[in-house]
């Protein structure tokens, strides 16, 4: 009788024990490397919001663990962690990377042992295609350039643009084939497609290319270091032309190493602070006001939206299992940080607005938002 | 025309840059024969060191930037004292890949530094390097003009420290023989201490100038540049100190020209930096000044 007790007490307390045992989330961001701005800042608003209580720590009554692994900006590195997360952390689901290259390496992984995985940032349209376990919480790069040569033809007037490309980068090179093809059905033309590499250094070569071409605007879709280094040889040779660039720009860095020489720059990107609709956007932005003193950038915000999308499809699956959370993840649709978002079952790629910055007294300044379905329209009206 | 004066600007302050750096592999290689992979990282260092005393401890930014030349020069000394010169008589294989583990060291040092980390960091410009001078229709700017100017400026002195020098007079022999030499009586340790001190300071001026002219840091900002002035150390002849600079003058003019006359081609740049390299390794493996080895019996 009484060892029958002990046997039940041990049972429940083995079963208490399961239940608390944490549902562990991955997290795969570029903490070093090209875009180390994105990911470290995507950790610091995950982390962040979970300490203050503004996205749920806790799902199917045991707690959320997220295990993060370094993909340094690097395809190889991000194969490498989602390998890691998968078989030794046995996670549920994987958050992140932010650069569509890495997402890219890591994608064929994910998908062959189905393991949910979304890109908080990746906007190449390559991303979500490699298969169903492959998701993304941003806009996609084929309506991004759409909308950047539909502001360069109609909001800056530019009729000729050259295009400075970062080769190395899928998200790079995507964006601005995008831009080439819907700036040409627009009427503008395209003088000429400059290559450029991640960590190069040295862009006196390219632009003195430009200043011979003399374009209306230079459209340079690349990440914010070597935009912001590009951008400061480029005014310090005196080449006043506009520069637009895409999300890639929007990091606080493209503002401390440009200096002076980025005022005036203009990109698409996620979100500004000045759109912010939602009741938890808003919370978000009051909390991290008065914690950090400043506002947090669209970075942040998309990457609480990846965080609370994952936690709630693991909610609507009822139990941490991967398939489950990808079928809930494929129709999900839930109230984030950056508004209203509804992922689409078949393309998993969501319905997002696009904000106009530019950078003005070394902030970025909303110019305007263009809202998913005036993209959707551009797009058809050129026949993209 | 204009364009192309501006191009040969642009071409040689990056020639200027990568002889500073490239000087470093070649008085290493010349004295121990063997190719100091972190010596890129080195450089790196320097900016870093630039970075903490002018943002973090607020001091002017010409005592920040001697202090760094200073600590930077102390460490590749601490570098070689602790990791190279317990294998000074072991395999180059084992410097070789010991090297490789210091560069490793030294750039994930940076990555777990309070205030450095992976994220990019911006470097201080002091204003004269920013300036603009315009002369015709050619736009100087202060970095155009300094860069080659202290670049040159340091390597004359380089040249009277080994030429005229003492301790230069056992450098240069120690490269000659450097059993012979400690035979003679030459304090063979801190001769080589004294070039690592050289060859690190002129790094750290290289770093600092780097800086100024690309201002951004970053943990393996050292990695490409220090495999360019490799190449630029391996086409002058490695080992010859004349050589490297020539050597970083030549690579410097050729990447910028390659790029400036088929900017189509510019995606290449590297390939074309590195098939250099190649290309010298096989045909002419002593470089443009350097004479070829004899194997010691």
């Amino acid at each position: 009788m009484k060892f029958r007790g002990l046997a039940i007490l041990v049972l429940a307390l083995g079963l208490a024990a399961a239940a608390q045992e944490p549902i562990k989330i991955g997290g795969l961001l570029e903490f070093t490397g090209a875009c180390a701005a994105y990911g470290q800042m995507a950790r610091t608003a995950i982390e962040f919001a979970r300490e203050v209580g503004l996205v749920p720590t806790r799902v199917l009554g045991r707690p959320i663990e997220i295990v993060y692994y370094d993909a340094r900006t690097e395809p190889v590195e991000a194969a490498t962690g989602a390998t890691r997360l998968i078989e030794v952390e046995k996670v549920v689901a994987i958050l992140g990377t932010m650069c569509s290259g890495p997402f890219l390496g890591a994608a064929e992984i994910v998908q062959r042992a189905g393991i949910p995985m979304i890109g908080i940032t990746t906007t190449s349209p390559l991303t979500t295609k490699v298969g169903d376990y492959c998701f993304r919480a941003c806009f996609v790069d084929d309506d991004q350039g759409v909308v950047a040569a539909y502001l360069a033809y109609e909001y800056m007037k530019a009729r000729t643009a050259v295009i400075v490309v970062d080769v190395v980068q899928p998200y790079c090179v995507g964006l601005a084939r995008f831009f080439r093809e819907a700036f040409t059905r627009q009427g503008g033309k395209v003088l000429a497609e400059l290559a450029v590499r991640s960590g190069d250094v040295d862009y006196t070569a390219q632009l003195t290319e430009i200043l011979r071409l003399n374009p209306d605007v230079i459209y340079c879709p690349n990440y914010y270091t070597e935009a912001a280094l590009m951008i400061k040889q480029a005014r310090d040779l005196g080449i006043t032309i506009p520069v637009l660039g895409g999300d890639g720009y929007d990091a606080p860095e493209l503002i401390q190493i440009g200096g002076k020489a980025v005022e005036g720059v203009v990109f698409t990107t996620f979100f500004h602070e000045d759109a912010v609709a939602t009741e938890i956007g808003l919370k978000f932005y009051s909390l991290y006001r008065q914690r950090f003193g400043r506002s947090p950038s669209s970075m942040e915000a998309m990457a609480v939206d990846a965080y609370l999308l994952v936690v709630k499809a693991i909610e609507l699956a009822g139990e941490p299992n991967p398939k489950k959370i990808r079928d809930a993840l494929a129709t999900i649709d839930l109230e984030v940080v950056t508004g209203r978002t509804i992922m689409d079952p078949v393309t998993r790629n969501p319905a997002k607005d696009f904000v106009f910055l530019e950078v003005r007294e070394g902030q970025f300044a909303l110019k305007t938002v263009i809202p998913a379905g005036e993209a959707k329209a551009l797009k058809a009206r050129i026949g993209m | 025309m204009s364009i192309f004066l501006q191009q040969l600007l642009n071409g040689f302050t990056l020639g200027s840059l990568y002889a500073l750096i490239a000087i470093g592999y070649t008085l290493v290689y010349g004295i121990l024969r063997f190719i100091n992979f972190a010596h890129g990282d080195i450089f790196m260092f320097a900016g870093y060191w630039l970075f903490y005393w002018f943002f973090i401890f607020q001091l002017p930014w010409w005592l920040a930037a001697l202090l760094a030349v200073a600590l930077t020069a102390g460490m590749g000394v601490v570098i070689e004292r602790v990791a190279y010169r317990p294998l000074r008589h072991a395999p180059r294989i084992s410097l070789f890949i010991t090297a490789m583990g210091v560069s490793f060291l030294l750039g994930n040092t940076i990555i777990v530094l309070p205030w450095a980390g992976g994220r990019q960091k911006p470097f201080p410009t002091p204003a004269f390097m920013t300036q603009v001078y315009t002369v015709g229709t050619v736009r100087i700017q202060g970095v155009t003009l300094w860069v080659p100017l202290i670049a040159a400026a340091c390597l004359l002195a380089l040249l009277f420290l080994v030429y005229r020098t003492k301790v230069g007079r056992a450098m240069r022999a120690i490269a000659t023989d450097i059993e012979t030499t400690a035979l003679m009586g030459a304090d063979i340790n801190r001769v080589i201490s004294y070039t690592f001190l050289v060859g690190s300071a002129l790094a750290a001026v290289g770093g600092i100038l780097w800086g100024c002219r690309y201002p951004r840091l970053q943990w393996d900002m050292g990695v490409l540049p220090g495999l360019r002035s490799f190449t630029a150390a391996v086409v002058g002849g490695i080992g010859n100190i004349v050589g490297a600079m020539l050597g970083g003058y030549l690579l410097g003019l050729a990447e910028i020209l390659f790029v400036a006359f088929l900017p189509h081609l510019s995606g290449l740049r590297d390939a074309f930096v590195f098939g250099v390299l190649i290309l010298f390794l096989l045909f002419k493996p002593t470089g443009i000044l350097g004479k070829p080895l004899k194997e010691k019996v």
